[in-house]
């Protein structure tokens, strides 16, 4: 099989996983920091919103380093989507959840995320504007009271042992689940 | 974008920012290819009905574990030659920003079916209404400063 259509089935856990545990010591060792994703949006607020409160007032090119970081997040998947796109139309996910989420009303299954719902058309829909808006809402406002989302706490944190990562992992594990079992099937 | 000044958390002077952004792509390359990025593959995950994302944060935590251990066997250093420090997590009382504050971002995950990283995975796959979820997660942390005061933490 030609090398580009190689790399382009999805790759399997036991390569990704620990490929993404390797950007642990890559950023440790070309530049001592920690690997975390969420504070970059602290770094945004502080470049931007007029009006700061005391979180936000500080330098953001302190921040620099991660929003070159985030920047190259969006780059990877722009040259993946362009380069070695998923030659199935659909992410392959289990039966069950297919069956699932057909028995919620979802009809759309193609991309990497479900038209019916990830389209500017839904963001006027109730469904559109919850997950839309407030789930990226909370995502942002919960990150920084936590101080740290899946990067800084579920894989950096628990690498390097942390206490306070578990208690964030847990937190993240029961939001994701009252969302998944209790807000998603009264919205859908 | 050739050098930018970095102060009190990471080395004094200047630093070239590319290779941080080759970071970047390579994790944007990875979160794409094994789409954990995708929405289905979060419900797949949160309705435990799949071990794909559970065997990827476990063998990427897994891997980081170890390879914080060697740094600290081995006391490596960055290539500057800096010693490499890596600071607890603020541990005080009983912890509740990160209950709170986890259960809060784990809702918002569970529905966006996406974090931090993935939202900008996302938009660069041309899933562009992430754009206003991410605009949506800057008024969050924007509001979230706001109301730090009156938060319980401890």
């Amino acid at each position: 099989m030609p090398f580009l259509e190689w790399i382009s089935q999805p790759w399997p856990w036991y390569v990704a996983g620990p490929l993404i545990g390797l950007v642990v010591p890559a950023l440790l060792l070309v530049s001592g920091r920690p690997f975390g994703l969420s504070t970059s949006f602290e770094d945004m607020c502080a470049a931007t919103l007029p009006a700061k409160p005391e979180l936000l007032r500080r330098d953001w090119k302190q921040g620099s380093w991660r929003l070159s970081l985030v920047a190259g997040i969006a780059l990877g998947g722009l040259l993946t989507a362009l380069a070695i796109p998923n030659p199935e139309a659909e992410v392959a996910i289990s039966a069950a959840t297919r069956a699932d989420l057909e028995g919620l009303g979802l009809t759309t299954f193609s991309g990497l995320a479900p038209t019916q719902i990830f389209s500017w058309e839904s963001l006027g829909t109730v469904a559109g504007f919850v997950i839309i808006v407030l789930g990226g809402y909370m995502v942002g406002f919960g990150s920084r009271y936590a101080s740290g989302c899946t990067s800084g706490h579920a894989i950096m944190g628990l690498a390097n042992l942390q206490v306070p990562s578990l208690l964030a992992v847990l937190g993240f594990f029961a939001g994701g689940l009252t969302a998944t079992w209790l807000i998603l099937p009264a919205l859908l | 974008m050739g050098a930018a000044e970095v102060g009190a958390e990471g080395r004094p002077g200047r630093e070239t920012l590319w290779k941080f952004v080759l970071v970047g792509i390579f994790l944007g390359v990875v979160f794409t290819k094994a789409e954990v990025i995708s929405w289905f593959r979060i419900q797949e995950m949160f309705r435990f009905q799949s071990f794909h994302m559970y065997g990827i944060i476990g063998s990427a935590v897994f891997v980081g574990a170890i390879s914080i251990l060697l740094i600290r066997r081995l006391e490596a250093r960055t290539v500057y030659g800096d010693p490499i420090r890596l600071a607890d997590k603020e541990s005080r009382g009983r912890n509740y920003r990160y209950w709170i504050g986890g259960g809060l971002f784990g809702l918002g995950w569970g529905l966006l079916g996406a974090c931090p990283g993935p939202i900008f995975a996302l938009i660069g796959n041309g899933v562009t209404v992430l754009l206003v979820s991410l605009a949506a997660a800057l008024v969050g942390t924007w509001s979230y400063g706001w109301l730090r005061p009156h938060l319980p933490h401890h």
